[in-house]
C-alpha cells in the first residue's frame, strides 16, 4: 500500500552531495514529490527534506541506498505524528478593486500575509501544513491565480 | 616545504603501497604523467582506457588490494566508464583517477571536457572532484579507505589540471574520519543466535554463497562451517571458486545457467543460508515467486542487498568471515545425509553429460584438463556469453585456485585486459583467460600490452563465429530460423594476428589435440593464444530432458 512519508536526510556538505541524492532517485525509479535543502547550524552539515510516495518496499529501500551514499550522515523518517510539518507558498493572485478587500479577508483568516501589491496584483504567502495551503489554494482560486510557488514540506522531529 | 600537487598525488599513492597504475596519458594528466616519470611506481600503458580499469580490477583482485588506473580528462575518462561498471557491479575495489580541465574552465564545453563524475555517478561507490589542491591527501586517504572497506567498489578522484600545478604541504592523514560511513562488520549475535536455533529446526538447508566470500577471504570459515554443518552447498556465478567444487557437498551453480538440479534443491530446500551474494535475478529467476515453506537467513555485508529481491527472516549485516567465525561458534545437528546422497549422483550425472564428445572439439573437457594441469594457485579468468557458462561449470575450483569474471554486469571483452592484470600481479602464477571470438575482438589491441611487458597469460579463444549467447537465446526464445544479427561470418585469421603481435600460438579443433595443446601452452611463461573451433550449436548448460526454463 503506497504511503507518503517525509525523510529528513542529514548530509556531509560536499559540492555534489545534493545531486547524488537526487540521481538517486532517478536512477532507482523512485519519485520525488518534493524536496528541499540548506544549510544547518553547522555549516559543514546540510539538511535535505525529501516527501515520498511509496509501499513499505519502496521506502525501505530508499533508505537503505540512501545510507549507501558516503556523504549521507542519518535520515530519520518522519510522519505528521511525530514531527512538526510546514510548507512555504506563495501565491500572485488577480487583485482589482474590491475584490482586493475580499482576499484580505481570506487572508486573515488563514492566517497567511500580503507582501506585495500594486493595481493588479497581490503577492500572499502562506506558511502551513500542506491541507491547509491547499485549502488557501482553493479560496484564491476564484480570484485568478497569476502564478504561484511552493517548497512542498520541511519538517523537524518533535522530541 | 611545499610540493606541487602532482606529486603530492604520487606520495599518497606510495603511502597507500601502490605498485603498478595502468593508464593512458593525455593533455590533462600531464602534470601526473611528468610526478609519475620521476618515482618508482610502475606504469602499464595500454591500449584502450577501459583495458586500463578491467586490468587494475584483475591486479587488485589477484593481490586482495586496490587497483589504480588513470586516464586524462573527456574521451579518456569516458572509455574507462565500461570498466568502472564492471568493478562496481562485482564489488571489485578500485581508485580511478581522472585528469579535469581546468578548474576555471569547467563546464564551457571545452576541449576533451566530460563530466565524468556524472556520467559515473551510479556506478562509483563514491567520486571527488578536487576542487582545493590542499584537500588531495585527504580526497586520497578516504577514497582507498572507501574502494577498500564494506561492500568494496570503485571510487572516482577527477582532478582538474591547474590543481595538480598547485603547490602544497604535503602531509598524509594518519586515518579517516567520515561521518556517514561506519559499515558494520561483526553481525550481532542476537540474529546469529535466531539463525542457528532456525538452522537447526529446518530438514532441508541449502548454503548459497556468493562473491562476498571471496571479498571477506572467508573460504576457510565457509569450509568449516559446512563440514560442521553438513549442510550442501551451491554458488552463484561470483561465488563460482568461494567453495571447493570437487566437495561432496558441493552442488553446482545455480539460477538461469545453473541446471535443474541445484535450482530443484532452490525450491525444495526449506531453509536458504545465503552469505555474500545479491541473489539477483540471474540467480533467482528459477525460484517459485512465492515459497510459504522456506525461510531465508541472508548474510551480506551491504544492508540494502538484504531484502531486496527475496524477502527474508533472519537479516544477518556483517562481514562473511566474522559471521561465519560467530556461527561456528555453535552446534548443528541438520539431518542431510539423503540430500547429500542425491547431489553426487546428480552432479555425476551431470558432469558425464558435460563431458560427453561434441560434434567438435569439447570446450569444457578442454577446460576441466587444463584446469587440473594449472597448478594449485591456478587463476582462470571468464569472458562473457556462453563461454563464461561452459568455464564456471567445468573449472575445477580446488585448493587455492581462484575464478575471476564479470558476473554482475557481464561485459565482454573482460577477461583479456583482466587476465593481463591478475598476471601481473602475480608473475609466477599460471593465469588463463577463455573468451569467445566475438569476446576476444572487443578489446584485442591490449595483446599488445601482454606482450610489450612480457606478460604470460595464456589465451583460450573459443571460436564458433558466432555470438553464441544471444544466438542460443534467439533459439530458445524464437526458433532456430530467428538468428539474427549473430553471425562473425568473417573473422580474421587469429593466428596471424598472434604472430603480429609475436605471440605463440595453435589452433586445434579435436579432442584429441587437446593433450597436446595444453603441454605446448605450459611449457614456459610466455603468453600463449590457443584457437579452439567449436560447434556453435552447443548449448551453454547440457540439457538433461525437460526443459530448462521450467
Amino acid at each position: 500500500m503506497n504511503k507518503r512519508v517525509i525523510l529528513s536526510i542529514l548530509v556531509e556538505n560536499y559540492s555534489g552531495t545534493l545531486s547524488k541524492v537526487s540521481g538517486l532517485f532517478t536512477r532507482r525509479g523512485y519519485n520525488i514529490d518534493s524536496l528541499n535543502v540548506a544549510e544547518t547550524q553547522d555549516p559543514k552539515i546540510s539538511r535535505i527534506t525529501v516527501a515520498v510516495t511509496g509501499d513499505s518496499y519502496i521506502i525501505e529501500q530508499i533508505t537503505k541506498q540512501l545510507h549507501k551514499l558516503i556523504n549521507v550522515i542519518k535520515i530519520t523518517t518522519l510522519s505528521e505524528e511525530t514531527s512538526v510539518q510546514k510548507e512555504l507558498m506563495m501565491i500572485k493572485v488577480s487583485a482589482v478593486g474590491n475584490k482586493r478587500s475580499e482576499i484580505m479577508q481570506i487572508v486573515d483568516i488563514f492566517k497567511a500575509n500580503i507582501s506585495y501589491v500594486n493595481n493588479k496584483n497581490m503577492i500572499v504567502v502562506i506558511t502551513g501544513s500542506e491541507d491547509k495551503n491547499n485549502a488557501f489554494l482553493e479560496m484564491l482560486k476564484p480570484y485568478g491565480i497569476v502564478e504561484m510557488t511552493r517548497t512542498g514540506p520541511t519538517a523537524l522531529e518533535r522530541c | 616545504m611545499k610540493i606541487k600537487a602532482a606529486d603530492a598525488i604520487i606520495k599518497c599513492l606510495e603511502q597507500e603501497n601502490v605498485n603498478v597504475i595502468f593508464g593512458y596519458p593525455g593533455g590533462a594528466v600531464l602534470p601526473l604523467y611528468e610526478a609519475l616519470r620521476n618515482s618508482n611506481i610502475k606504469h602499464v600503458l595500454v591500449r584502450q582506457e577501459q583495458s586500463a580499469a578491467h586490468m587494475a580490477s584483475g591486479y587488485g583482485r589477484a593481490l586482495n588490494t586496490v587497483g589504480v588506473c588513470m586516464a586524462t580528462s573527456g574521451p579518456g575518462a569516458t572509455n574507462l566508464i565500461t570498466g568502472i561498471a564492471t568493478a562496481y557491479m562485482d564489488s571489485i575495489p578500485l581508485v580511478v583517477i581522472t585528469g579535469q580541465v581546468n578548474s576555471n574552465t569547467i563546464g564551457r564545453d571545452i576541449f576533451q571536457e566530460a563530466d565524468i563524475i556524472g556520467a559515473t555517478q551510479s556506478f562509483t561507490k563514491n567520486s571527488y572532484l578536487v576542487k582545493d589542491a590542499k584537500e588531495l591527501p585527504r580526497i586520497f586517504k578516504e577514497a582507498f579507505f572507501i574502494a577498500s572497506t564494506g561492500r568494496m567498489g570503485p571510487v572516482l578522484i577527477d582532478i582538474p589540471r591547474d590543481i595538480q600545478e598547485f603547490l602544497i604541504e604535503f602531509e598524509y592523514p594518519k586515518e579517516v574520519n567520515i561521518r556517514g560511513y561506519k559499515p558494520t562488520l561483526s553481525g550481532n549475535t542476537r540474529q546469529v543466535k535466531r539463525a542457528v536455533d532456525l538452522i537447526n529446526k529446518c530438514k532441508q538447508p541449502v548454503i548459497c554463497v556468493g562473491g562476498g566470500i571471496r571479498a571477506a577471504n572467508a573460504t576457510k570459515e565457509l569450509e568449516h562451517f559446512v563440514q560442521k554443518s553438513k549442510i550442501p552447498v551451491v554458488c552463484t556465478l561470483m561465488g563460482g571458486d568461494a567453495f571447493p567444487n570437487d566437495s561432496e557437498y558441493f552442488a553446482g551453480l545455480l539460477g538461469s545457467h545453473g541446471y535443474n538440479f541445484v535450482n530443484r534443491m532452490m525450491n525444495d530446500a526449506d531453509l536458504l543460508i545465503v552469505i555474500g551474494a545479491r541473489f539477483a535475478d540471474r540467480s533467482t529467476s528459477m525460484m517459485k515467486k512465492e515459497n510459504k515453506n522456506q525461510n531465508v537467513i541472508h548474510i551480506d555485508i551491504d544492508p540494502a542487498e538484504i531484502g531486496k529481491n527475496v524477502a527474508v527472516q533472519i537479516p544477518i549485516v556483517g562481514d562473511a568471515k566474522e559471521i561465519l567465525n560467530c556461527l561456528l561458534e555453535h552446534d548443528f545437528n541438520v539431518n542431510d545425509e539423503h540430500w547429500l546422497k542425491e547431489i553426487q549422483e546428480s552432479r555425476k550425472v551431470f558432469l558425464k553429460k558435460m563431458f560427453e564428445p561434441d560434434t567438435t572439439l569439447n570446450p569444457k573437457s578442454l577446460i576441466y584438463k587444463l584446469s587440473e594441469k594449472m597448478g594449485k594457485d591456478g587463476i582462470w579468468v571468464a569472458d562473457v556469453g556462453i563461454n563464461q557458462i561452459w568455464a564456471a561449470h567445468s573449472f575445477k575450483v580446488n585448493e587455492s585456485k581462484r575464478f575471476f569474471t564479470s558476473g554482475g554486469l557481464g561485459t565482454m571483452g573482460y577477461s583479456l585486459p583482466a587476465s593481463i592484470g591478475v598476471k601481473m600481479a602475480l608473475p609466477e602464477t599460471t593465469v588463463v583467460a577463455s573468451m569467445g571470438d566475438g569476446g576476444f575482438q572487443m578489446l584485442l589491441s591490449d595483446l599488445a600490452t601482454a606482450r610489450m611487458n612480457n606478460v604470460g597469460v595464456k589465451f583460450i579463444v573459443f571460436n564458433n563465429s558466432n555470438l553464441g549467447m544471444v544466438r542460443e537465446l534467439q533459439k530458445n526464445t524464437y526458433d532456430e530460423n530467428s538468428y539474427f544479427g549473430i553471425s562473425l561470418s568473417f573473422n580474421p585469421d587469429f593466428m596471424k594476428l598472434a604472430e603480429a603481435y609475436s605471440i605463440k600460438h595453435l589452433k586445434i579443433s579435436k579432442d584429441d589435440e587437446v593433450e597436446y595443446a595444453i603441454s605446448e601452452m605450459l611449457k614456459d611463461n610466455e603468453p600463449f593464444l590457443l584457437e579452439c573451433i567449436v560447434d556453435p550449436d552447443i548449448p551453454s548448460v547440457p540439457r538433461l530432458g525437460g526443459k530448462r526454463h521450467e
